[in-house]
């Protein structure tokens, strides 16, 4: 019979320890006292408890807010040309204007064209003249957006205190955040809800609210809610905005809760100048399109820092101060989907999940010790093998393990034996055909390895389909699936060759007990 | 100690000789199969329907009567109250809202929180909108469809295209079968469901693969056997082995299914299904299937793989 090597039997004799090595961790309860890299396998929310969440990212707000910035430039690039123009209008992706003299049209397509290279400005018909952004600058306006949203929801999350959160884009436009042993996600979610676009606007003192509701409004004004109650006319262009804010705290002045904040130098100095040329107007302080208080301005306030006043207790100012010091976010986010499993949950689940793969385990063995007697003892190794190499394989890859995870350990064990079995029939037909016991043992293997590997691949094919299409727990069970696969493919083939060749050589059977 | 020896002897049935009865009860079973999801449809899970799902715990047996009567009073669609675990103090509530919309939902969980009380452990609290669950809809069917379409593609590589046609035949009966008996059990459709069924194609193939395998080495093995006896003796040839993996893979699943707890149960019982179905296909539809066709002159003895079968 073939000889397997020296070095052969030792790398599989390594390959086989050092899978039980690092399946280890798995079974020793604590793993705090275990150095980083001799870890059990991570646990999924499922199994640990813990709360997950799948944002939306509002990238169409994004866009639509370019489109109104592109508005007001357009506006001014109009007016500096004295161009005279009709129905200059933002819609979701585009803005539109209606130019009726043809020179005057060109003159300005030309001119909007020099305002941004992504740019696409084109002629409608009757007139109109189309900006809107190109594909790809959307596309990279959309990916911008999202990733700067992973970065505030990150930033959030950890002045949370979260243990070890996950926050990970998926698709196009999806944040799916990962909170273990979080049980209750309200307070997270109330902080992602707002995108705490903070800005400090002049208050028009020209125009009234009722005035701008008749239409009486410059166009470097707008109309906004107040926090206060009623509307207010502010200044279109900002003073300053949050974006130059470097920290902000809750404080209290004179008793009641404020949120102090500080500007970074380009800001501070904005500030300064807007507070010492505007002594005695007021300032509105804007929060998410909505003034939440709007101080008269009494003295230049140059130092780059300042206080909001609102009204506040003492957490909402606090979390106000959290926003800012995170940052705004660049679009709204939306929940899509909550999931929350209790620790108690999880833990029932686990043990659940270790008792039937205890007895799952031991019904096989014992079943094919029935069918096979010696063979079947053999057959018994691999199965533990293969078990310890899959968690051994799992937890060094950093896999995260679920429940259904597990019950692709559970599976893998009752169908990985398929392998010995082909092996162990082909051996038995060899026997019948009077071969000696050594031709037939490796008759067994070369004649069952293509079916192996066939049958084996097929399986693989579901599980990457899986791995590609699955999300969350799913993908946990593709990922045990296939280590399954390939592990069981090495234990069931080489590792019971060694046996059986060793068994040969020592006892050297006139019959394979078959 | 080897009481089940019996299952590794030699076998001699006439497998053939029952084909026509098997074409029958095959063709029933799609059909009804087929109809029950028609008619009947499936029991989607939130994964797929979108809605909230809340199970709780109690310290005491749950009167499921009173937790009925005392959410009556919130504004839901589709209330569905389920007892599980076997203490009778676990249960599960699904629900739709009338929107859908994270809000709403989140609302409804507050106000059965608030109705039902801190008596309680809230073990599990999932929303999800109808946009995620539509979209995993379609994943699903879609993973579905390409891993049939990547096994089919595989087995036509590996072998004539009369046994890529029979491997098809036998997995699509397989799977319509399968889920006709979740949409006829009323079981839960939930992603991990689709996983079993995806894991199911795995098996089903490999099991037919095995089938084939033999069948073509024993045409160029056997060349003036009949076809039918041929089709017989390689069936019987590895029956030991159809039955032996069968049963680990049954068992397996069974104390999955037993001890796995209510999360895995459609899980493991569509696993236990299948592979009973996929066991009895191999034979009875894939096996057999073939002897609908005259395989020996499409064989040639020299070639061991044929990429792209014999077309004709």
């Amino acid at each position: 019979m073939y000889k397997l090597s020296q070095t052969r039997i030792y790398i599989i004799l390594a390959i086989c320890l050092a899978g039980i090595f690092f399946a280890v961790p798995n079974m020793i309860g604590n793993k705090n006292k275990l150095p980083k890299w001799w870890q059990p396998v991570n646990l999924g929310l499922d199994l640990q408890g813990g709360s997950n969440l799948l944002l939306e990212v509002k990238v169409d707000d994004v866009i639509k807010e370019r489109m109104g910035q592109i508005e007001d430039e357009a506006r001014q690039v109009l007016r500096d040309n004295k161009i005279r123009y009709q129905n200059l209008k933002t819609g979701a992706d585009n803005v539109k204007v209606k130019i009726d003299n043809l020179n005057a049209r060109s003159k300005a397509i030309s001119a909007f064209r020099k305002m941004n290279g992504d740019l696409n400005v084109q002629e409608t018909g009757d007139g109109i003249i189309e900006i809107r952004y190109r594909e790809q600058a959307l596309n990279e306006l959309k990916l911008k957006a999202v990733d700067q949203s992973i970065e505030i929801v990150r930033r959030r999350i950890d002045e949370t205190g979260t243990n070890e959160p996950s926050i990970q884009s998926q698709g196009v436009d999806r944040i799916a955040v990962q909170l273990p042993g979080e049980q209750n996600p309200e307070r997270v979610k109330a902080l992602l809800g707002k995108t705490a676009k903070l800005s400090f606007h002049l208050v028009d003192s020209r125009s009234s609210a009722a005035d701008a509701r008749r239409g009486k409004l410059s166009n470097s004004s707008r109309l906004i809610n107040s926090n206060e109650g009623g509307m207010m006319v502010i200044s279109r262009k900002p003073v300053v905005t949050g974006e130059h804010l470097v920290d902000a705290r809750a404080a209290f002045d004179g008793g009641t809760p404020v949120v102090s904040f500080k500007f970074d130098s380009f800001g501070g100095k904005k500030f300064g100048e807007a507070t010492q040329n505007h002594v005695g107007e007021r300032l509105a302080i804007v929060l998410d399109n909505e003034v939440i208080s709007a101080p008269n301005i009494q003295t230049a306030i140059l130092g780059g820092s300042g206080q909001i006043s609102g009204n506040f207790t003492l957490e909402s100012a606090q979390e106000l101060a959290l926003l800012l010091r995170s940052g705004a976010l660049p679009a709204p986010l939306e929940v899509l989907e909550e999931r929350t499993v209790g620790a108690g949950l999880g833990s029932d689940s686990i043990n659940a999940g270790v008792t039937a793969s205890v007895i799952g385990l031991i019904a096989v063995v014992l079943f094919m010790i029935a069918a096979y007697g010696l063979f079947g003892i053999f057959t018994t190794v691999t199965v533990f093998l293969n078990l310890f190499l899959m968690l051994g394989i799992l937890s060094i890859i950093g896999a995260t393990l679920t429940l259904p995870g597990i019950a692709g350990i559970i599976l893998t064990i009752g169908m990985a034996v398929d392998a010995n079995v082909l092996i162990f029939e082909r051996m038995r037909e060899e026997v019948k055909n009077k071969r000696s016991p050594r031709d037939a043992a490796e008759a067994g293997f070369t004649e069952a390895w293509a079916t192996i590997v066939d049958s084996n691949l097929t399986t693989l094919v579901a599980a990457f389909v899986l791995l590609y299409f699955g999300t969350g727990p799913v993908r946990g069970f593709a990922v045990t699936l296939a280590i399954g696969i390939a592990t069981s493919m090495f234990t069931s083939v080489t590792v019971t060759r060694l046996i059986i060749t060793g068994w040969l050589q020592k006892y050297k059977p006139t019959k394979l007990p078959i | 100690m080897r009481i089940f020896s019996w299952v590794t002897k030699d076998t001699n049935i006439d497998f053939l000789k029952f084909r026509k009865a098997g074409y029958l009860s095959s063709i029933a079973l799609v059909v009804l199969s087929v109809a029950c999801i028609a008619f009947k449809g499936f029991n989607y899970g939130i994964d797929f329907s979108g809605g909230i799902l809340i199970e709780l715990k109690s310290s005491e047996k749950i009167n499921m009567e009173e937790v009925r009567k005392q959410l009556s009073g919130i504004e839901l669609d589709d209330v569905n109250l389920q007892s599980i675990g076997e203490n009778g103090d676990e249960m599960m509530i699904r629900a739709q809202t009338k929107s859908q919309d994270e809000k709403e939902q989140m609302k409804a969980v507050n106000a059965i929180k608030k109705i039902l009380g801190d008596k309680y452990e809230y073990r599990r609290v999932e929303l999800v909108g109808p946009q995620v669950g539509s979209e995993l809809k379609k994943a699903g069917v879609i993973a579905s469809l390409i891993a049939v379409l990547a096994i089919t593609l595989y087995i036509w590589f590996r072998f004539e295209w009369q046994f890529a046609l029979g491997a098809m035949v036998g997995l699509v009966h397989d799977l319509v079968v399968t889920i006709g008996f979740l949409s006829l059990f009323n079981f839960d459709i939930s992603l991990t469901t689709v996983a079993a069924v995806l894991t199911l194609a795995g098996y089903s193939v490999n099991d037919k693969v095995v089938n084939y395998d033999r069948i073509r080495e024993n045409l160029r093995k056997y060349k003036k056997m009949s076809q039918y006896d041929l089709l017989n003796k390689s069936i019987n040839d590895i029956f030991s082995r159809t039955i032996l993996t069968g049963l680990t893979t049954l068992l397996a699943s069974i104390a999955l299914f037993i001890f796995g707890g209510d999360t895995l149960r459609s899980f493991s019982f569509t696993i236990v299904l299948g592979v009973i179905i996929g066991t009895y296909s191999s034979i009875y539809v894939s096996g057999t299937f073939l002897n609908l066709f005259d395989l020996r002159t499409n064989q040639n003895a020299d070639k061991t793989i044929n990429p792209f079968g014999n077309v004709e």
